[in-house]
C-alpha cells in the first residue's frame, strides 16, 4: 500500500473549514432549538458499539458498516445510525424513566460507501426518538417537528411524503398470495423501479382486475382523495386500519398547520423489515437527496429485551445545510494592536469589547505589517499607544 | 422547467421520433450540429443536454437533470438511486454472455466486459468462479486475442458477434431505454413529470398526441 501524503484523508471523510463549520453550527443550533422547544432532551451515545447488538439491530446493511475489533476480539461498529444505540440506552439506562421518552441527538454516523470514491462516509445527523408512545398523534408529532425544522432552516418548497408499511403489504396481500412475488414487488418499490414493478404485475398469473388494482397503487392521488380511493378498493381490515391511521396523522398535521406540505404515497418504502408502520421522507429545493427520513419502528426494542413502540426521524444535516437558506450572521470582529508596554490596558479593553458582543483579536504591535494583516480579518482595528490609549481607529468595513 | 439528460448515440436517434409522437418537437439541427451539448426549449418547458449514456444516471441522481433517458443495461451497471418511471421500448437489445462456439471451459475462466458489476453479479449468482476484466469498448476483441474466453455485452442483431466468429451463449436480460427521474424532482416537480411521462407513455403505445 502506498504511504498516504500528508494532506490526505481516508476515503469518504472530509474537513470542515471555518465557513462550513460555522454553517454547520448555525444549522445544528437552529434544529436543536426546535427539538428543545418541542420537549426533546439531548443524549449522546458512544461512537463505537458492539456489532452483535447495536450493529445487528441497525437499519443499515452490514456491508455498509465500518468494523473493527476490540482487545477481546469483539466486533465493533462505528455507529451507522443513532436509533439503535439510543434504543440500547433507553432500554437499559433509562428503563425506569416514565414513558414516553422524548430524546434527540446531534451525532456523526458512518457508512462505508460502495458506489464510488469521494462519496461521503461520515455524516452529521440530527434526529429525535419518541419512545413508548403509539398512535397517529405520536407519528404526527415527529413529522410536524421535522417540518418545523425545515421551516426554521428556511428550506424552500419542502415536502413530506408518507406511506404505511401495513397499507402497502395488506393491499398487495389481498390480491397476491405468492410470498416471493410479494417480496419482489416490495423490493422493486424500494429500488424505485416502477417499470420493474409493472413488469412483475403484468407477467404474473393474476386476474386482470387484480392487476389493475395493484397497478393503481402507482397512480394514487397524492392528497386525502388517494386514501379514500384505496379504502374503496380494499377488502381487509388491516388496510382499512392503516388508511384510518394515516387519515388521523394527516388530521393532526393539519392541526399543526403543516397540511399543505404532505404528499401521500402508498409506494414509498423504507428499509423493509425495519419500519413497522408509518414511513416518511422529506425533501426540499436545492438538494437532490432526501433531507430527512423516519417512521415507526415498533419491533426494534424487542432486540433490547424491552418491547416498546417508538417513532422518530433523522435529518441529514449535510444536506439540510445545502438546501436551507438560513444565513450565518457575522459577528463584528475588532482587532486590538498594542505595544508590549500596554498589555494590561489592552487586555482590559479587549475584555470590555468582548462583553459588548464583539469578536476581539488582540495582538502585540510590532510593525506596519501587523496592521495590514489585522485589517484583512477585522472590521475595525484599534491601535493603542504606550499608555494604553487608542491612538488610531481604522475602519475596514469597505 | 424540466432538465432532461439524453444519451448521445444510438438511443438518441430513436428518441426524437418518439418525442415527436408525444407532441414534443426538437430542432432539426440536433442531427447536424455536433458540438453543442445543451439545448434550451423554453416553449416546451425543457432544457435538454447530451451526455455519455453511462453518465446519464449520475446526472439524474445528483439532480442536475430532473429526468434522464438511458438503457436498462446502464441502469443495472450504474446502480444509482433514481426512479425508473417508464419503459420507452426503444433501442431493444439484450445483455448476453458470448464466446467462441464450442470452446472448452477454461481452468481459470476470464470474462471481459464494459459491465463489470452486471457480469460479477450474474456469475456470482450462478456460483461460477470467473475473473471479470473491465474493458472500455470493442469487447469482442477479448476472445479473439485470448484475453478472455467469454464476454458480457449488449447484443442487438448479433451482427458484430457473427463477424467476429462469436456466438451468444447465455442471455442475461432484455434491455430497452427507460425514463428515469431524480427522487426529489419526482416529488417537487411531480405534475410536469407526470404530464411528460403520460404523453410519452401514450407515444410508446402508439397513440399520437395532437
Amino acid at each position: 500500500m502506498e504511504k498516504p501524503r500528508e494532506f490526505e484523508k481516508p476515503m469518504g471523510f472530509r474537513d470542515l473549514p471555518p465557513k462550513l463549520a460555522a454553517r454547520k453550527r448555525r444549522f445544528e443550533e437552529r434544529v436543536h432549538a426546535r427539538f428543545s422547544a418541542w420537549g426533546y432532551e439531548e443524549v449522546c451515545t458512544p461512537t463505537l458499539e458492539f456489532f452483535e447488538t447495536v450493529g445487528r439491530a441497525s437499519a443499515i446493511s452490514e456491508s455498509r458498516m465500518f468494523k473493527c475489533l476490540d482487545r477481546e476480539g469483539h466486533a465493533l461498529v462505528l455507529c451507522p445510525d443513532q436509533t439503535a444505540p439510543i434504543a440500547r440506552m433507553a432500554a437499559s439506562l433509562l428503563k425506569d424513566e416514565p414513558l414516553p421518552l422524548r430524546l434527540c441527538y446531534h451525532a456523526r454516523v458512518f457508512r462505508a460507501q460502495e458506489v464510488e470514491a469521494g462519496r461521503q462516509a461520515e455524516w452529521f445527523q440530527s434526529g429525535v426518538e419518541l419512545v413508548g408512545l403509539e398512535g397517529p398523534a405520536a407519528d404526527a408529532e415527529v413529522m410536524a417537528l421535522a417540518l418545523d425544522c425545515m421551516r426554521a432552516c428556511e428550506v424552500e418548497d419542502f415536502q413530506l411524503a408518507f406511506g404505511h408499511t401495513a397499507l402497502l403489504d395488506g393491499f398487495l396481500r389481498e390480491r397476491i398470495s405468492d410470498e416471493s412475488v410479494l417480496e419482489q414487488l416490495k423490493e422493486k418499490l424500494g429500488e424505485r423501479d416502477l417499470v420493474g414493478f409493472q413488469e412483475i404485475v403484468n407477467n404474473s398469473p393474476l386476474p386482470q382486475q387484480a392487476k389493475q388494482e395493484v397497478l393503481f397503487l402507482l397512480h394514487v392521488d397524492k392528497g386525502s382523495e388517494g386514501m379514500k380511493e384505496l379504502a374503496k378498493r380494499t377488502r381487509s381490515e388491516t388496510v382499512l386500519q392503516a388508511v384510518a391511521y394515516l387519515e388521523a396523522c394527516r388530521a393532526c398535521l393539519e392541526a399543526y398547520g403543516f397540511g399543505e406540505y404532505l404528499v401521500f404515497d402508498p409506494c414509498l418504502v423504507g428499509n423493509l423489515g425495519y419500519y413497522s408502520g408509518v414511513y416518511f421522507e422529506g425533501m426540499g429545493s436545492g438538494q437532490a437527496f432526501p433531507l430527512f427520513s423516519g417512521g415507526r419502528y415498533d419491533r426494534l426494542y424487542e432486540r433490547f429485551s424491552k418491547p416498546m413502540p417508538a417513532t422518530g426521524f433523522a435529518i441529514t444535516l449535510d444536506r439540510l445545510m445545502a438546501s436551507g437558506k438560513l444565513e450565518v450572521p457575522e459577528t463584528r470582529c475588532v482587532g486590538v494592536l498594542y505595544p508590549p508596554a500596554a498589555m494590561r490596558p489592552a487586555m482590559a479593553l479587549a475584555e470590555k469589547l468582548r462583553n459588548e458582543g464583539n469578536r476581539v483579536i488582540a495582538e502585540v504591535w510590532r510593525s506596519e505589517r501587523d496592521e495590514a494583516r489585522m485589517r484583512r480579518k477585522a472590521k475595525q482595528v484599534l491601535l493603542l499607544d504606550e499608555k494604553g490609549g487608542v491612538r488610531r481607529v481604522d475602519d475596514c468595513s469597505a | 422547467m424540466l432538465t432532461i439528460a439524453l444519451p448521445k448515440g444510438r438511443v438518441l436517434e430513436e428518441l426524437i421520433p418518439l418525442f415527436a409522437r408525444g407532441g414534443y418537437v426538437f430542432p432539426s439541427e440536433w442531427f447536424t450540429s455536433s458540438r453543442k451539448l445543451v439545448f434550451a426549449l423554453p416553449e416546451q418547458g425543457f432544457t435538454l443536454f447530451l451526455a455519455k449514456p453511462m453518465d446519464v444516471p449520475t446526472y439524474v441522481e445528483y439532480g442536475v437533470a430532473d429526468l434522464g433517458i438511458v438503457g436498462k443495461d446502464v441502469l443495472l451497471e450504474a446502480a444509482r438511486e433514481v426512479y425508473e418511471l417508464l419503459d420507452l421500448r426503444i433501442s431493444p437489445c439484450r445483455l448476453a454472455v458470448a464466446g467462441k462456439p464450442g470452446a472448452e471451459p477454461a481452468l481459470y475462466p476470464r470474462v471481459a466486459t464494459k459491465y463489470p458489476r452486471i457480469a460479477e453479479r450474474y456469475f456470482k449468482e450462478r456460483g461460477q468462479q470467473v475473473e471479470v476484466i473491465f474493458l472500455n469498448g470493442s469487447v469482442e476483441l477479448a476472445p479473439l486475442t485470448g484475453l478472455a474466453e467469454r464476454i458480457v455485452d449488449i447484443v442487438s442483431t448479433g451482427k458484430t458477434l457473427r463477424e467476429n466468429g462469436l456466438v451468444e451463449l447465455e442471455r442475461i436480460t432484455e434491455v430497452t431505454a427507460r425514463l428515469i427521474a431524480n427522487q426529489v424532482s419526482y416529488r417537487l416537480k411531480r405534475e410536469a413529470i407526470q404530464t411528460l411521462a403520460e404523453r410519452l407513455g401514450k407515444a410508446v403505445e402508439g397513440e399520437v398526441s395532437a
